[in-house]
């Protein structure tokens, strides 16, 4: 019991991230029927947000501090932070620690706009391009992202941790009534899956209750009735992709203390994504969030001692597997609509 | 000649004459002067622009004949690695029936994964190769690791116990990959003045090869089944109306391309006689879809265009570096010099990623068709001013003429 409680745990956070990226890409698709390729790049920003801000609060400038001295008995240089200098010592440090979560606000603005230029700037003219070239061209579009990425900030990972307060492990046995030390889970990966679950809701709930989500829903199902009735589909669709790659990009920045943001991690996630959506259903919202949990689970159940004991390297491959047999079964996918892309 | 219209035979004419002097081409400039880096006529390379050019012509006979985009080729290249590998370790180091065998593995392999591929297209054909591909690359890595040497990479030992020919040399070295006794890394220098050229037996055997491969893809480029699967990618919809069941000759297409992929699998290992699962990794899938791409797709010279183009701008731009950038900009004043090399300097080097990602983008966005289309672009414009000053109207050649297709 608790083995696999622990393991649909550890499931959540990486589903979490794949049920986020696999959100964008189904909001990009059934909006504007573009593959989006670059979507993982988008994931890869988002982290490297957090990396930018942090670097930001963090830079500093050099005082002497005459109360203490160094080993050659000389006044110490230090370090100060300029919000620490603006702010005061408790609340500049405060803003120190919390930089990934201030990212957020930080990532969100930034993100849309990334995605509004893209869209406008290079998608738009691939709308009546075959499948192929947008694939094309958005993977050319995910080289140049990340080869940018890696000029300005390294080839190699740069740690940026998580707030002290969510940093360590608590014993998630013992809420739920179970011995001491038999679930232990890190406080982040908690604070992920939460992030994960808020950020999908309101989605869903921006799409359902507001006007604007009304009819980006009726364009989905019918673009030309809604212009027929006077409305600019073709701006709201920009701005869902906006918001599609915000959603990638927050997805991106909460996963910086989890594992530090390199400039390839975005098509490491990419390519599982993509299974994802189609095992969820090209182009159904609830397919995407349900199969990136389902996979992310899966995905966690198969790394478990006696499962590779029994099939070795099983856990390598799972994803992939369940995913050639729901593709091979289901050609819709779990929860596809009719008519979306069944060629 | 051979079975081939005068312009195909022209192709290939040119084609053959490109390769056996490409130790001279790609070498034009003398080995002392400042311009030496840009010399591609070294062994290594020009036999990497040969065997991934089989590559891309294998890849094209898919992708640009029946308009599959797959995105796992790259396995069928690992497994004709590993095949001449092992027939490396447990036959002979005679370069023949290693290939032979990764030609035969990749082929059967190609049978397996497009059987089930094929029964989906577009992009679902592409994720489902994708996923077989990484697939093949997570258990290459882990499970398969007797067979695959994990993640050294399987190479050969001084125990392996070879049937026939030669064990370790007198001294205790490897033996090499060899034809019939020439031996791949054989080479000759011919020095000419300032210029060096160097002749490598595995260069001109990795070429004849290529030639053959491009053969034939002129054959199947030619022939009805190659008009079939033109038919497949216009409209297969129509093709299944007609009563005519398209999967065979699709799979029939995907098992080539399979095999043309082993080919340069064996060749590869047949070169430098090791193999590791990081070639079927899927960005090594993406490289053969920009070689193809960027060449032109569905044109038979295009792939290996791409292929040799990507394989120079891999070697060459990444090895400019600062300082020989500031050797070329030396004549200007300082300021502009620094300036110049500090727009450049992103672009070289380690950077070439990402001007090869510039370059696709501009393709895929302005030349669908790749150089080849660039090229008949270019020749179009001549040929209007020409006949412009000739003062005739001469509208039907301009469309009709089309050298690669």
């Amino acid at each position: 019991m608790d083995a696999i409680i622990l393991q649909i745990l550890n499931g959540l956070d990486k589903g979490s991230a794949y049920a986020l990226i696999a959100l964008g890409l189904t909001l990009i698709f059934g909006t504007l029927g573009v593959v989006n390729f670059a979507h993982g790049a988008l994931f890869m920003i988002g982290a490297f947000c957090a990396v930018t801000l942090s670097r930001l609060l963090n830079s500093s400038y050099t005082v002497i501090d005459e109360t203490k001295t160094d080993f050659l008995g000389n006044p110490l240089k230090v370090d100060m932070p300029y919000v620490i200098d603006w702010f005061g010592p408790e609340f500049g440090a405060g803003l120190i620690d919390w930089a990934v979560p201030l990212s957020i606000l930080f990532a969100i603005p930034i993100m849309i706009l990334i995605g509004v230029i893209m869209e406008r700037g290079l998608i738009k003219h691939f709308y009546a391009r075959p499948h192929a070239d947008q694939i094309l061209v958005t993977f050319g579009l995910a080289i140049v992202l990340q080869e940018i990425i890696k000029y300005y900030y390294g080839a190699n990972p740069i740690p940026t941790p998580a707030p002290e307060a969510f940093k360590g492990s608590f014993d998630f046995g013992q809420l739920i009534g179970l011995e001491v030390n038999q679930i232990i889970y890190p406080y982040w990966r908690l604070v992920y899956f939460a992030f994960a679950a808020v950020v999908i809701g309101s989605v869903f709930a921006f799409l359902q209750f507001t006007t604007f989500g009304m009819v980006v829903r009726a364009g989905m199902a019918d673009r030309e009735t809604v212009q027929l009735l006077g409305i600019n589909i073709d701006r709201r669709f920009t701005i869902m992709f906006g918001i599609a790659a915000a959603v990638a990009g927050l997805a991106g920045v909460m996963y910086a203390p989890i594992t530090s943001p390199n400039y390839h991690m975005g098509m490491d996630f990419l390519v599982l994504s993509f299974v994802v959506v189609v095992v969820g259903g090209m182009g159904s919202l609830p397919g995407a969030v349900l199969a990136g949990f389902l996979l992310g689970i899966l995905e966690s159940f198969a790394s478990m001692g006696a499962v590779i004991d029994l099939l070795p390297g099983i856990n390598q491959i799972i994803i992939y597997l369940v995913a050639i047999v729901i593709l091979l079964t289901r050609p819709r996918g779990l929860m596809g609509r009719k008519g979306v892309m069944e060629e | 000649m051979l079975g081939l219209g005068k312009k195909d035979a022209v192709l290939l004419g040119i084609v053959a004459a490109l390769t056996i002097l490409a130790p001279f081409i790609f070498n034009p400039f003398p080995v002392n002067s400042a311009m030496a880096q840009f010399n591609a006529g070294y062994p290594d390379l020009l036999q990497r622009f040969v065997i991934f050019g089989i590559f891309a012509i294998g890849y094209n006979l898919l992708f640009g004949l029946t308009g599959y985009l797959s995105f796992g080729h790259a396995a069928f290249l690992g497994v004709g690695s590993y095949a001449a590998v092992w027939m490396f370790k447990l036959l002979s180091m005679n370069v023949l029936p290693a290939i032979v065998l990764s030609v035969i593995a990749a082929g059967l392999f190609a049978v397996i994964i497009g059987y089930i591929s094929l029964r989906r297209s577009g992009i679902y054909f592409a994720i489902l190769t994708l996923a077989f591909a990484q697939m093949t690359y997570a258990l290459a890595y882990s499970v398969l690791t007797p067979i695959t040497g994990g993640e050294t990479g399987l190479q050969l030992a001084l125990n392996d116990p070879r049937i026939l020919g030669a064990g370790p040399s007198p001294d205790g070295n490897l033996p090499v990959p060899s034809l019939f006794g020439l031996e791949m890394s054989d080479s000759v220098q011919l020095s000419m003045g300032d210029w060096l050229f160097t002749f490598s037996a595995g260069y001109y055997f990795s070429a004849l090869v290529m030639l053959v491969a491009f053969y034939m893809a002129i054959r199947i480029f030619r022939s009805p089944f190659g008009m079939m699967l033109r038919a497949i990618k216009s409209n297969q919809q129509r093709m299944n109306y007609t009563g005519l069941n398209a999967r065979p000759y699709t799979l029939m297409a995907f098992v080539i391309s399979g095999m043309y992929a082993g080919l340069a699998g064996g060749l590869m290992a047949s070169m430098d006689p090791l193999a590791g699962a990081e070639r079927m990794y899927w960005t090594a899938s993406g490289e053969v879809v920009l070689m193809t791409i960027l060449g032109g797709v569905g044109t038979l010279i295009g792939p290996v265009l791409g292929a040799g183009l990507i394989k120079y701008m891999e070697n060459i731009i990444s090895k400019i570096n600062a300082d020989i950038l500031h050797g070329w900009f030396a004549f200007m004043p300082d300021g502009l010099e620094d300036f110049i090399v500090a727009i450049i300097y992103p672009f070289i080097g380690k950077g070439w990623h990402l001007t090869l990602g510039i370059i696709f983008m501009a393709v895929v966005i302005f030349l669908p068709g790749g150089l080849v289309e660039g090229g008949q672009r270019i020749a179009r414009l001549f040929r209007r001013r020409k006949t412009n000053a000739g003062g005739t109207d001469d509208t039907g050649s301009s469309s009709s003429n089309d050298p690669a297709e």
